[in-house]
């Protein structure tokens, strides 16, 4: 019996030196104390612990680089410029990085340690991303499968994105689901709103997510949102605009429409083609009148698809009454939010009328 | 004969030659095949291989000796060795990384690989079991990686060649042509044999 006790004990205490030891070294060349990051030249500088990974310190202080595969060197998503406080380039990242990419001194944040002070260059969008720790204010059903959230953010937090870019939600386990996993949902409130942020979600039949908000949230619970992404915005000219949705990709439209209203744009004539089956699938139809009628340069155009009758909306499809409404498109800019069949035959419409396609801007769900 | 009597310098020899872990005991095999395609990076490895072995030895005789033997707890010797090797190279590294950056891309990128390779426990165990003194062990840990380290390199470099030069069938390419250069480098060290005997 004493044998397997003195094996028992030997054995820890060795492993015991060894972690201490381990934990020693980690002390002494490990660490590398208090280090800068300058990001953009100065426009926003991190104080952070050195010594780990440049992607694990960014997400740490709440930035957050693209990062597919978290950190092991497998996706290349994790790209950043990096100007100035780490060595050359390791054997790890070469893989990942093409010849004009390694003149510009982009790294792969994963592999880079921050040991020093360091300068580094990322997108201007990336800096506005973050992780809020939102409690939803409001949850109304918008119909029977759609329901409109408003997240309120911490107090004192504000976020800044432009209208139609989109925000992840991120669900908890629930049932079966023994992850946490994240969708991505357009941003259906102004950004002049920056208390809170508003979505607009539709029931997905086993979605993972959109089971999760459908069941398991309601008033009052908490929610962790992470954005904004995306490169779905108005662009700036002086050009008509023809915005088509169907279903919840109402949610940009709202946001670009009423973001307009905010910035005084009314130079721009706007018409808004809302695409539905039955009266039961339209919603927001007496706020985007209300608009209509106090702004004259926009229009709100609901059109259905189905069989009823009576219901004053336009009816056919939703090309058709684009098809229906315009001519020659030779000064029109078009927005599109919906499914990929939706916007696959609304940009051969737009395209047949004379629209350029890179005047076409979409976002598809999938 | 007396194994304590023979000559550290004897064993050092020994450990290159007659006795080389890679060509005589072919272990290492692993590593040896897949880094030996540059001689570059070869080299890299085969100093780290030195490296480590050389300073591993001493350590797990230290700990084979003075602890493990002692308590008579000699069949714990192969997790021991593992996690003493496993816990020197993780500081070594730290240490590389932290001192020299040049030291870590030629040297550092390579430690982590050998942490678990089967020519660095190979050799501590060989060094216990023909019970070693503690400069023997050095000796033995040396003259080990130095042999492993010739021998993975002299590979390297007859490849780089062989590329140039040797049209090889496409079924024999890499491994296969490999294993067999091996062979007959591994028949070129017999000629050793006979010089002198460590075990």
């Amino acid at each position: 019996m004493t044998e397997v006790f003195t094996s028992v004990f030997i054995l820890t205490s060795i492993s015991l030196v060894l972690v201490l030891l381990l934990l020693i070294a980690e002390y002494f060349f490990a660490n590398y104390g208090e280090c800068t990051i300058d990001i953009n030249k100065g426009e926003r500088v991190l104080k952070v612990q050195g010594g780990n990974s440049l992607l694990r310190t960014l997400s740490e202080t709440k930035l957050f680089l693209p990062s597919g595969c978290g950190g092991r060197g497998s996706c290349g998503t994790c790209k950043c410029k990096v100007v100035s406080g780490v060595g050359q380039v390791l054997p790890t990242e070469i893989p990942y990085l093409n010849p004009t990419e390694l003149k510009e001194n982009v790294r792969l944040a994963c592999q880079v340690k921050v040991k020093q002070n360091v300068q580094i260059e990322v997108p201007e969008e990336l800096l506005s991303v973050k992780e809020f720790e939102t409690v939803i204010e409001k949850y109304v059903p918008l119909t029977h499968d759609i329901r409109g959230l408003r997240f309120k953010l911490p107090e004192g937090e504000t976020v800044k994105f432009k209208a139609g870019q989109f925000v992840n939600l991120v669900s908890e386990p629930y049932g079966d689901v023994t992850e946490s996993t994240s969708r991505a949902y357009s941003i259906s409130s102004a950004p002049s709103d920056n208390k809170a942020l508003e979505l607009i979600i539709r029931l997905v039949p086993n979605g993972i997510v959109t089971t999760y908000v459908f069941e398991h949230l309601k008033e009052g619970a908490k929610a962790k949102l992470i954005g904004p992404y995306g490169e779905f915005f108005l662009r700036d000219s002086d050009r008509e605009i023809i915005c088509i949705a169907g279903g919840s990709g109402l949610a940009p439209i709202r946001s670009i429409v009423l973001d307009m209203i905010d910035r005084g744009i009314s130079n721009r004539k706007c018409t808004f083609f809302f695409g539905a089956v039955n009266v039961r699938d339209v919603y927001y139809v007496d706020e985007f009148k209300a608009l209509e009628a106090k702004h004259p340069w926009f229009k709100f155009v609901p059109a259905l698809s189905g069989k009823e009758e009576g219901h004053g909306f336009e009816r056919g499809l939703i090309t058709d009454v684009v098809a229906r409404h315009y001519g020659t498109l030779d000064n029109h800019e078009a927005y599109l939010c919906g499914s990929p069949g939706m916007i696959g035959a609304c940009v051969k419409v737009l395209t047949g009328k004379g629209l350029p396609e890179n005047r076409v801007f979409y976002d598809k769900f999938s | 004969m007396d194994i304590q009597a023979i000559h550290p310098l004897v064993i050092l020899f020994a450990a290159i030659t007659t006795n080389n872990i890679l060509l005589t005991n072919f272990l290492g095999m692993c590593s040896f095949l897949a880094v030996s395609k540059e001689l570059e990076s070869s080299v890299g490895l085969g100093v780290a291989v030195i490296f480590v072995s050389t300073l591993t030895a001493p350590l797990c005789w230290a700990v084979n000796t003075w602890v493990l033997v002692p308590y008579q707890l000699e069949y714990l010797q192969y997790i021991v060795f593992i996690m003493v090797v496993a816990a020197f190279v993780q500081i070594v590294e730290m240490i590389i990384e932290r001192v020299s950056e040049t030291l870590y891309l030629t040297l550092g990128i390579f430690l982590p690989l050998i942490t678990v390779n089967c020519c660095i426990l190979g050799c501590i165990l060989f060094l216990v079991i023909r019970q070693y003194t503690f400069w023997q062990s050095i000796a033995y840990g040396f003259g080990a990686g130095t042999g492993w380290a010739i021998a993975i390199v002299a590979l390297a470099g007859i490849k780089e060649r062989m590329k140039k030069r040797s049209k090889v069938i496409p079924e024999l390419e890499g491994p296969g042509i490999s294993l067999i250069i091996t062979g007959i480098i591994a028949m070129a060290f017999v000629g050793f044999s006979g010089i002198t005997k460590i075990n």
